[in-house]
């Protein structure tokens, strides 16, 4: 390469960098904009904020409990030991392992569903766009109404209890993962699909032998990690009667029994940070290591 | 004798004639190489036999089959007859080998239970004597991903013997494998077509094996038939013209 030719090469390289820098410019200007128009339409108020905040320390303080170092391992009948904390603790693990089952049953049969609308819903999969075009329309319904909205109208409809949970949490899983599940297929290799079309396979063995086995691990990730949300998302549905740990809470954040409000509240996060290690864990070593 | 025949066949892609009027008549048993420069229509003209590519124009028959008219069933019968192995093998590399081959069954013998992974003992012990054929029975439970290019290019060819095919088509099927590994894969493709008299059609970028091993070479450029004879007929002035060697 001579000099000149040399020259000419960096004379572009630094006119193509010059038009990206002034686009990137150009976007964080408009992001400003965007920010300070949106809080200027929500209304943030600094005043407010900042007289609030003492308040929700005054919350916090009042559901700690009041815990003695003297007599912290003495039982439930004597004021500031950890039994008189929890004194309802068999019914917090009962309440607590019927939220896991909720969000398990929720997960499992929302998958189902996700996966067998999936191939519908994916573009490259789908056998006909009519039918491309209603499914996925329906998971854009089922994911776009929050889980809660649904719970209220169950439990109008069913009554009290896990059940109403659960219907809401499956249909909002099937929403989510169906959606989540057909992008998998977008996004995969076409070269299996066409072997087996090639070979006179029909539309199921296409689906089953020439997609599945490609995507699975990708499909069984995002599953566990709705799993995961479902946990949180199922002791919230406790707020509207749906069942659950999230009932209890209710419960007692409205009779003021502050001190149970903190005993589940920990109880909670314990087992939401629990759980999340653990499929956090199953996703890295298990599926993920597979898939190299 | 029954016999393939194409007919005034053209595939357009947008504005671009990928095939371009291409007749030609394959008999039965035959084994036959598809010659020419990368682009000049072979692919497609092979995917169209299959019916993997629609044709623009032009028709394709077997025997009293019109190919080029078949749907439905009908499309998948013609498909599980005219088996296609690929240059990027397309095995499903997840799952084993066994699995692999088994599903070269599902075009002509599919019953719901296959979707749950369960093929019947027959269909298991055909798919073993297949693998047995090229050596590879030893690794029926191994993942196929496990497997080097050439084994994993013969594991293609048991799964294609599995549908019972009449005719065997080959698109660039040892691009991508050393030379050891290709004259393996070609010995072998030979060996069906002798020993079974299934009809081999094989798009081959190499001059040198398409000469070695097929009864007939059909070279193609700018989806036109240039040549057409026995590998003998082949001169090298035909040979430049087709791999257009004059313009460098």
């Amino acid at each position: 390469m001579t000099k000149a030719t040399a020259e000419n090469h960096n004379k572009e390289l630094n006119r193509l960098l010059n038009k990206r820098r002034l686009w990137n410019f150009f976007l964080a200007i408009i992001i400003i904009i965007g920010i300070l128009l949106s809080s200027s339409v929500v209304d943030v108020d600094s005043s407010r904020l900042l007289n609030g905040l003492p308040r929700l320390g005054d919350y916090i303080s009042q559901i700690l409990p009041q815990l003695d170092s003297q007599s912290l391992f003495l039982n439930s009948q004597i004021e500031g030991s950890l039994s008189y904390w929890y004194f309802n603790l068999p019914k917090y693990i009962k309440l607590l392992f019927e939220t896991f089952n909720m969000a398990l049953l929720a997960t499992i049969l929302g998958s189902t569903f996700a996966l067998l609308l999936s191939f519908l819903a994916a573009r490259n999969t789908s056998p006909n766009s009519f039918l491309y075009y209603l499914v996925r329309r329906s998971l854009e319904f089922f994911r776009g109404v929050p889980e809660i909205i649904f719970a209220i109208l169950f439990v109008w409809a069913l009554g009290i209890g896990p059940i109403a949970g659960i219907i809401a949490m499956t249909l909002h899983t099937t929403g989510s993962l169906g959606k989540l599940f057909s992008e998998v297929h977008e996004n995969s290799d076409n070269k299996t699909r066409e072997a087996l079309k090639a070979s006179g396979g029909n539309w199921f063995s296409e689906m089953r032998f020439g997609l599945l086995p490609q995507v699975l691990p990708n499909l069984i990730s995002y599953a566990l990690l709705r799993f995961e949300i479902n946990i949180r998302a199922s002791t919230i549905l406790g707020f509207v009667g749906a069942g659950g740990i999230g009932q209890e809470l209710y419960l007692v954040i409205n009779f003021n029994y502050y001190e149970e409000v903190s005993a589940i509240i920990l109880m909670i996060i314990l087992t939401v940070v629990s759980i999340d290690l653990f499929s956090e864990y199953l996703r890295k070593n298990i599926i993920e290591a597979d898939n190299d | 004798m029954r016999s393939l025949t194409i007919k005034n066949l053209k595939k357009k892609f947008k504005n671009v004639n990928a095939v371009d009027g291409i007749n030609i008549e394959i008999n039965e048993g035959k084994m036959i190489g598809i010659i020419g420069r990368s682009g000049a229509g072979k692919s497609t003209l092979l995917r169209m036999i299959n019916r993997l590519t629609d044709p623009s124009e032009g028709s394709i028959e077997f025997d009293d089959t019109k190919v080029t008219s078949l749907k439905g069933r009908a499309l998948r019968k013609w498909r599980s007859e005219c088996a296609m192995i690929f240059q990027q093998f397309n095995l499903i590399e997840r799952l084993d080998v066994l699995t692999n081959v088994l599903i070269g069954s599902l075009g002509r013998n599919y019953s719901i239970l296959n979707l749950f992974g369960i093929f019947s003992k027959e269909e298991k012990i055909s798919a073993l004597r297949n693998l047995e054929r090229f050596d590879l029975s030893e690794k029926a439970l191994q993942r196929a991903s496990t497997l080097s290019g050439g084994q994993q290019q013969r594991v293609a060819i048991a799964r294609a013997l599995m549908q019972n095919p009449k005719i065997l088509l080959a698109d660039e099927p040892i691009s991508s494998l050393d030379p050891k590994n290709a004259k393996r894969v070609m010995d072998d493709m030979r060996k069906i077509n002798r020993e079974d008299g299934i009809t081999v059609i094989c798009n081959l970028h190499s001059l040198e094996v398409a000469k070695r091993y097929c009864d007939r070479l059909i070279g193609l450029a700018d989806g036109k038939v240039v040549f057409d004879g026995s590998p003998d007929e082949l001169t090298l002035e035909i040979s430049k013209e087709l791999y257009d060697l004059d313009n460098d």
